[in-house]
């Protein structure tokens, strides 16, 4: 079925200066790998009529260093993390987050800024950053801020950023211990998860899931009780009361409790 | 808009955020890429941009501007996977079939069948059962000169 174009209008950015003056005086919806946004075009649930095109701007496809920090442009495509030795040898969850974004043709476009930005609940790639304790670089054409991704959403799809802005980097920090990454789903490419875990072991572990709250979540109680030498049964138990999952057209709340009791034993077991 | 098309400069005067899908159909006349889902899932509407399998059914054409663009068509055809995936019995309802091909010739050298399973993981068939599909790209790639027009190795 012909997807319906008409009364959408589209600016194409040719540098990150230009991108940000055009939406400073003229605000729009910037898109880039178009994974998520033209879903909603084709099923004609796009609420946004106009658009920013930031694809071109190879100023924010760059993987670096800074100092400790690993430095990642938002216009980073999945394809390009699984390609990286530095993202490889840093932050091998975020690697494993990738590869099972969908399929070649979806890692060849989607971009891990589009996927922060978007603001899923279900964003594979969220709870690693949320496990690796990274940081969100929002720049405008007046400043930049830094946000942790613990505080970058305040609900199901929103977030802190000004329409005037724009995700530029995903900033992590050196991480610590052992990785460890989990998605659930009806098949193990090109589905839409149930529920996804990142982990990290050590003497005080960090634990992000989605798809059990309207944003991905810390579960800082269930944490706690692991740092303190709590018993795994215990920590299982704290973590079904931490989480509130939901039935959707995915799966149920009693299965995704069910199963992120297991994928926590499994992370426990797996790393010990 | 313009972008290379198999081989040929190509113009183009669609709206900049109509589908890839749509251009290549509708204006350009090359029916042979499809439109499954709609959703970027299920690989039907596989074509290559410089090199890389993407979905054209989430690609507006403004994105393909300057770019190479691969269509089945551009294999011409008498391609050997062509062959392979119609002697192997690879295609069944024939939906499917030019996105797993065109999917399938971005294979670098050599690929076990994990590979081969890994690089289709977006391209779905409701028909085969996908043996017929992976024993016709592995053929392919056995054969001593697979004939191939992309290398996705680099």
């Amino acid at each position: 079925m012909r997807a319906i174009v008409e009364g959408l209008d589209l600016r194409r950015a040719k540098s990150l200066d230009d991108a940000l003056h055009i939406l400073r005086d003229d605000p729009r919806t910037p898109m880039a790998g178009n994974t998520d946004l033209y879903v909603a075009l084709n099923f004609g649930t796009l609420v946004p009529r106009r658009f920013l095109d930031i694809r071109a701007l190879s100023e924010l496809r760059e993987i670096s260093l800074n100092g400790d920090v690993l430095v990642i442009g938002a216009l980073t495509t999945y394809t390009s993390l699984i390609r990286s030795d530095v993202v490889g040898s840093r932050l091998p969850m975020l690697v494993e987050a990738a590869r099972q974004v969908g399929g070649a043709q979806i890692q060849n476009r989607g971009t891990l800024g589009g996927n922060v930005a978007n603001a899923s609940p279900a964003g594979d790639s969220l709870p690693v950053l949320a496990a690796a304790d990274a940081t969100i670089v929002l720049r405008s054409a007046a400043a930049e801020r830094r946000v942790p991704i613990t505080q970058f959403y305040t609900g199901y799809r929103t977030t802190v950023m000004r329409p005037d802005e724009l995700v530029v980097a995903i900033e992590v920090p050196p991480v610590e211990g052992r990785q460890w990454f989990r998605k659930v789903g009806t098949r193990a490419a090109q589905a839409i998860s149930k529920i996804v875990v990142a982990a990290v072991r050590t003497s005080a572990p960090r634990i992000a899931f989605g798809s059990v709250a309207p944003t991905v979540v810390r579960v800082p109680e269930t944490e706690r009780a692991l740092a303190d030498g709590a018993g795994i049964d215990e920590a299982a138990q704290i973590l079904s009361r931490e989480i509130k999952p939901i039935d959707d057209i995915r799966s149920t709340a009693e299965y995704r409790l069910r199963v992120a009791a297991n994928l926590l034993r499994r992370f426990w077991e797996e790393t010990s | 808009m313009r972008f290379t098309l198999n081989g040929k400069d190509t113009d183009v005067s669609a709206h900049p955020m109509t589908r890839l899908l749509d251009v290549l159909r509708e204006e350009c006349g090359l029916t042979g890429t499809k439109e499954g889902c709609g959703e970027g899932e299920c690989g039907a509407c596989t074509v290559l941009i410089d090199g890389d399998p993407v979905c054209s059914c989430l690609i507006p054409v403004a994105q393909a501007e300057g770019a190479e663009v691969l269509t089945i068509e551009g294999l011409g055809n008498d391609h050997p996977l062509q062959h392979l995936f119609m002697n192997e019995v690879g295609a069944q309802c024939g939906i499917c079939t030019p996105g797993m091909i065109m999917t399938a010739i971005t294979l670098g050298p050599e690929p076990t069948l994990d590979d081969v399973k890994t690089a289709l993981a977006g391209n779905l068939c409701r028909c085969t059962g996908y043996s017929a599909i992976y024993r016709a790209i592995m053929k392919w790639r056995q054969m001593p000169d697979p004939g191939t027009q992309v290398s996705a190795a680099r």
